[in-house]
């Protein structure tokens, strides 16, 4: 039971890494959200095996730990909060860009135009036909 | 007592919920936010002095023993941090209200603001590191909101970088998380520093370094600070002031306390910390000289700065933590305040790039007194307090015979400081531009408000300077504290 959980954590966080690498918003918040759901799965686990419901009267020697559940619902509702104000931020950003992709940033798009200029001189000054 | 530490988490947040409500009168909203923030100031002041002379205190949340339930404790790190955050909150909040801009059009930004208040106090006085991953999602969640506010299209770009490499560092905190209570069966953090060392040498270095990931990066150390640089300046200058002094501080704390409480065999040696300290100082500063815009300038210099405060945890004496402690006081004001006057320069001018700034010393010299104190301040020139706090780290480097990092740390400042003059030379010298005008100052009442809060800033720091010997007295009791931390986890758990 428990080495079956592992894995399905462990799937869980492999597919929301690969997504969240990608450049498209949507996907990295569907990334997001896989990671965050593996996580959860993982700190239930952390709380070892199942037992009886805690509270609920019965035998307290194999209650089921009922902190890693506490954690569980408090890590659950961060993210449903966190993912609710990224989709927002996504849908802003396709309503300002028309487009779903994460640009490059300034200083890459800097790094990425001197190169180019410098190279477009390197070609002027190898054939001064050609306009730098 | 118990009062007193609770009040710096709850006060900020009924005075979000009344700011709600008070939504549709900014002027009901500006006298919530800044009585609130000014008791606070007050109260984590008596705090302050009240623990460094009983030793610190501790709250059960809801009457819950430890370590099931929650803790709150302050020790002299955690008091300490509370007052500089508390003040520099205050001190930007009045700024933001002579400011035209965020303030005034959003009725989001006080109960943001407050909340983000409450979040910063709730990680400082935290016992317990569920509740450490709960203190920094209130935060966050707050400076989510707050660095978006405008909604334009570079700030929607960057902040989203900041949201989607927070949302990691998150997961990767929750992962520590149930890895650190798998292991150990608690979270408190001062249950876990007995528990810890029982653990195999692996496992323990393993959930060190994983913690260490997750708090670097948003302390934003060397490798994992690319997202600062690019995120902060495009915000509102407020908030690129608070985030620029608090955020990555509390990132730092987190550091601090984890690994002098956890991880005291697995720090000791040091050498990673001291590498990652290293190389976080280099590659800021570097990064800030082929910078062109004032407010990414300083951007960098943050990371550069975080590096100082991970040598002096990296030497692990006590001399090299209370010089960390020490560069934690100063270097949340001096930061604070520059990043302030960039904003001032930005609003006189119009602009925040160096190529298009010339001149300004003579049009506004009370603008350039106030950058040029803590500029100096942050490249350790005597007597201001960059200077008693990087003697007091080079000092204990020395002391602790590690000649390279000290080395590096000296040659650090100087670029520090290359950079500095690189914006005085650009901005505040040279002629006015007879060709490109700049238009007259605005007469606006709030511009006061913002020059006075960013001069009150300049004078503390200068107090700080003043005031070094007493100050490093108390940071060298701290750091007596986080060394032998017997006191704190008798004080935690009861016994």
């Amino acid at each position: 039971m428990t080495v079956l959980l592992v894995v399905v954590a462990g799937a869980l966080c492999a597919c929301g890494t690969y997504l969240v690498l990608g450049r498209q918003l949507s996907r990295v918040v569907i990334g997001i959200g896989l990671l965050g759901h593996g996580v959860n799965v993982l700190i239930v686990l952390s709380g070892g095996d199942g037992g009886d419901p805690a509270f609920a009267g019965g035998d307290a020697e194999r209650f089921a730990d009922p902190l890693p559940q506490a954690f569980v619902l408090t890590a659950i509702v961060i993210t449903f909060g966190v993912i609710a104000f990224l989709l927002t931020l996504a849908y802003r950003s396709w309503l300002v860009t028309a487009d779903d992709e994460v640009e490059d940033d300034v200083e890459d798009r800097r790094i990425a135009r001197e190169a180019q200029h410098a190279a477009a001189e390197a070609q002027h000054l190898n054939d001064p036909e050609t306009e730098p | 007592m118990t009062a007193l530490i609770a009040l710096p988490i709850l006060l900020p947040l009924f005075g979000a919920a009344l700011s709600v409500g008070l939504g549709r009168s900014r002027a009901a909203q500006r006298v919530v936010s800044v009585v609130t923030l000014g008791t606070v100031t007050a109260t984590s002041a008596v705090l302050l002095i009240r623990v460094d002379h009983d030793g610190a205190t501790a709250v059960q949340v809801g009457g819950w023993q430890p370590p099931i339930g929650i803790t709150l404790v302050a020790d002299r790190l955690a008091a300490i941090m509370l007052v500089v955050a508390v003040l520099m909150l205050l001190a930007v909040l009045l700024f933001a209200i002579g400011q035209p801009g965020a303030e005034r059009h959003h009725a989001g930004f006080h109960p943001v603001y407050l909340v983000l208040a409450a979040g910063i106090a709730l990680a400082f006085l935290t016992g317990d590191l569920f509740n450490l991953f709960v203190a920094f999602e209130v935060t966050l969640m707050a400076s989510y909101v707050l660095i978006t506010l405008g909604g334009r299209p570079d700030q929607i770009r960057s902040g989203m970088t900041y949201v989607v490499i927070s949302l990691i560092a998150s997961t990767l905190f929750l992962i520590a998380l149930a890895l650190v209570y798998a292991a150990t069966g608690t979270v408190n953090l001062a249950d876990l520093s007995t528990k810890v060392a029982d653990l195999p040498d692996g496992v323990r270095s393993g959930l060190a370094v994983l913690l260490i990931v997750v708090f670097g990066i948003k302390a934003a150390i060397f490798p994992l600070f690319f997202w600062l640089p690019d995120s902060y300046p495009t915000a509102p200058t407020p908030v690129t002031a608070v985030f620029a002094g608090l955020l990555t501080k509390v990132g730092v704390y987190a550091i601090i306390r984890s690994q002098t409480l956890l991880f005291p065999a697995d720090t000791q040696p040091g050498n990673l910390l001291l590498i990652v300290a290293g190389l976080t100082m280099v590659v800021g500063v570097f990064g800030a000289i082929t910078q062109d815009d004032i407010k990414r300038i300083l951007s960098f210099h943050i990371v550069s700065q975080i590096g100082y405060m991970i040598m002096g945890l990296g030497l692990f004496t006590l001399a090299g933590l209370a010089g960390a402690v020490l560069y934690i006081i100063h270097h949340i004001v001096v930061k604070t305040t520059l990043f302030l006057v960039a904003g001032l320069v930005e609003e006189r001018a119009g602009t925040g790039k160096l190529a298009k700034l010339t001149g300004l010393a003579r049009l506004e010299p009370v603008l350039a007194v106030l950058f040029l104190l803590p500029a100096l301040s942050l490249a350790g020139i005597p007597p201001f307090s960059g200077f008693v706090a990087k003697l007091a780290l080079v000092d204990a480097g020395v002391t602790a015979h590690e000649y390279l990092i000290v080395a590096v740390s000296l040659a650090v400042s100087l670029l520090t400081l290359f950079s500095m003059t690189k914006i005085w030379a650009n901005a505040f010298w040279g002629g006015v531009d007879a060709g490109r005008p700049i238009p007259p100052a605005a007469t606006l009442g709030g511009r006061s408000l913002m020059v006075g809060s960013t001069a009150a800033l300049v004078a503390l720091s200068l107090a700080i300077a003043v005031s070094a010997g007493p100050l490093y007295d108390l940071s060298e009791r701290t750091a007596h504290d986080l060394i032998e931390p017997s006191a704190y986890i008798d004080t935690v758990l009861g016994r």
